[in-house]
């Protein structure tokens, strides 16, 4: 019996180590007052640098860098679109998504299948995530840093007022969750499976999504709904022979979707910025 | 305003439709242009990827047929996209909606004990109604508990994909399929008329046409219409004036759910002539058809046309597989950056640029 629960948490962590990371970016993007819906296509991307990059190289860690800089780097022109153009942002984030698998799944071709030689172990990437979550949380809750990301996505003219550049604030946050959802990739691609193929992500990124949202953008309890989520997903591998294998898979897109009533149901402020998805104009009144 | 070169830059309350159209056509012709060099970066000459898609969807008459083929479901979801879209409701779940749509037909055609004359409005029915009641839970959820729409319609379209799996792995795995999965095939009686030679199943086809009319007509001459076109440019505004908000976006949600469902009954009982697996009944048309809505910038009419564009550009998906060997993820790629200078390109429209040279000063 013990044995049994500490398997699963244990399996609950592997499983939720992208989830993870690719939430906490979307925390600080959304923190910053941007919604990205991109995070599945930056993580499909992420996940094929980190393989290309790695299986060329010989070097994973190599890989690692690599995916958090194409993560970041196409975030840019979302960032670029949503930000400076002040286009819609839920439908640019989804522009992103598209043209990120779209881009992997082309120019992924040549590397499916391809094994790798030196994958990283899982357990590195879960204590990295654990410690990314606390750091993320005292940077959010103790610095002024912290203040001022928070501020541009709850009262952007405010931090307009005290001399800081809203605008370079988000591109910030947007382009670290970028870097995170590319980390999000690598460890799929370097260490869960390790290889490469085409829809390596699955929906993982939608899952990250929607952890910010059921975490109340909180990089500590974005902890707490990953295990919750990474659970899920591994007591969908044990029931395989009970239930049928379709809807063990269903479940954890219902599963979010119950899981976002659920947190719409909780009494009191949700703990969603307040200039969240709305596009800052220096100068303007809102 | 503001003096760019010899250009006068100034703003603008509306946008004429040929500044729309020129915006339009730059928006596309970068995202070609950066199409290109994407499949440069892959390996194929773009001056090559460009003319083999040139003279195999535009100047084949087979290749436009298919073009024309994949249009008819864009061009039914999309046009719900674009009632959708009006009334505030962010419906990502078209292609999960599509897929219920079929669904709900291949039971009507497997299973329901119906004479031969009502089998296919049947399915058309059924398929209306799954679809608009996929797109209703949705719809409840943000109008009651203010649950975000984007996130709920597209994780339901992960549950219609297993679904669907489930259903023909399962319970609807046909007789006659030995190894294989998908349902029997489905009585003629429960088949559309196909155009000679071609793929095209012209009832779902002159059907799509009337309803982007219809559509076009309700939202734009008709009592209903009027307060949807409020609620969507001005949510306070439409509750202040009374109107019955809820109903709008309630109305628009079932409406867009049910032209996705009827795209998927198109599909099965066009196409397929039986229910098979997720990703050959669909290849993401609900997604495509976001786009659609798009550049269609809210006009149901003007769906007809981008739909014919955004099928032509799933056609030449398929040329590209077929004679260049690229992955049909190429159709992401199109669809991603065609998406991305749209919505980029969209500010543009608010501005009106004149050319007047400064005078020189004597």
């Amino acid at each position: 019996m013990e044995d049994w629960i500490w398997t699963t948490l244990v399996r609950a962590l592997a499983f939720g180590t992208p989830i993870l990371l690719a939430g906490l970016g979307e925390i600080y993007a959304e923190r910053s007052g941007v919604v990205n819906l991109g995070v599945e296509g930056m993580m499909a991307v992420g996940a094929l640098a980190a393989f290309a990059v790695a299986q060329s190289s010989g070097h994973p860690y190599l890989g690692l860098a690599a995916a958090a800089a194409v993560g970041a780097l196409i975030a840019l022109p979302f960032a670029f679109a949503s930000i400076t153009l002040r286009a819609n942002q839920y439908v640019a984030g989804l522009a992103l998504t598209m043209l990120g698998l779209g881009l992997s799944g082309l120019l992924g071709k040549p590397y499916e299948g391809a094994p790798l030689a030196h994958p990283l172990p899982e357990a590195g990437f879960v204590a990295a995530a654990l410690l990314l979550a606390a750091g993320l949380w005292f940077f959010l809750r103790h610095t002024f840093g912290g203040l001022v990301l928070k501020s541009a996505g709850e009262n952007p003219e405010t931090v307009d007022a005290m001399g800081i550049n809203v605008y370079a604030v988000r591109y910030g946050a947007v382009v670290f969750g970028g870097a995170m959802a590319g980390l999000a990739g690598a460890f799929l691609s370097l260490a869960y499976r390790p290889s490469w193929a085409d829809g390596i992500t699955s929906g993982l990124g939608w899952i990250a999504v929607a952890l910010a949202i059921f975490a109340a953008w909180h990089p500590l309890k974005a902890v707490g709904a990953a295990l919750l989520f990474g659970a899920l997903y591994h007591l969908s591998y044990r029931l395989q022979a009970v239930v049928s294998p379709e809807f063990l898979k269903a479940m954890p897109y219902l599963f979010v979707v119950v899981v976002l009533s659920l947190s719409a149901l909780r009494r009191g402020p949700s703990g969603a910025p307040e200039a969240l998805g709305i596009p800052y104009v220096r100068g303007e009144r809102r | 305003m503001r003096r760019i070169g010899p250009f006068l830059v100034e703003k603008d309350l509306v946008a004429p439709p040929g500044r729309v159209l020129a915006v339009s056509t730059a928006a596309l012709l970068l995202a070609f242009l950066v199409a290109g060099l994407v499949f440069w970066a892959y390996g194929v000459s773009p001056w090559a990827a460009y003319r083999t898609i040139f003279v195999e969807t535009l100047l084949s008459p087979s290749g436009f047929a298919e073009g024309v083929r994949r249009a008819i479901p864009l061009l039914l979801a999309g046009v719900g996209l674009v009632l959708a879209f009006r009334g505030q409701f962010w419906n990502i779940g078209a292609e999960g909606q599509l897929l219920l749509g079929a669904v709900a037909a291949a039971g009507v055609a497997l299973f329901a004990p119906l004479p031969g004359p009502l089998k296919l409005p049947a399915m058309f029915l059924a398929g209306f109604v799954a679809g608009g009641l996929w797109a209703a839970v949705p719809a409840l959820l943000k109008l009651r508990l203010g649950v975000n729409d984007v996130l709920t319609t597209l994780m339901l379209n992960y549950v219609a994909v297993y679904l669907v799996e489930w259903l023909i792995h399962g319970p609807w795995r046909g007789r006659t399929a030995f190894g294989f999965a998908y349902t029997d095939r489905f009585p003629d009686t429960a088949m559309l008329p196909l155009l000679p030679g071609t793929y095209v199943h012209w009832p779902t086809l002159l059907l799509a046409l009337g309803l982007a009319w219809l559509a076009w007509f309700v939202l734009a001459r008709t009592v209903w219409g009027y307060p949807v076109r409020v609620t969507g440019d001005n949510p306070e505004a439409a509750r202040y004036a009374r109107m019955p908000v809820f109903w709008v976006v309630f109305g628009v949600a079932l409406a867009s759910g049910g032209l996705a469902g009827l795209a998927g009954v198109g599909e099965v009982a066009g196409v397929h002539g039986r229910l098979l697996g997720a990703y050959q009944i669909s290849l993401g048309y609900g997604y495509t058809a976001i786009i659609v809505a798009w550049l269609a910038r809210g006009n149901p009419l003007g769906a007809v046309l981008t739909a014919l564009f955004m099928g032509l550009v799933f056609a030449s998906g398929d040329v590209m597989k077929i004679a260049l060997q690229m992955p049909f993820r190429v159709t992401d790629v199109f669809n991603g950056l065609i998406l991305f200078f749209l919505i980029s390109t969209e500010r543009l429209l608010y501005y009106r640029v004149r050319w007047a040279p400064a005078r020189k000063e004597h």
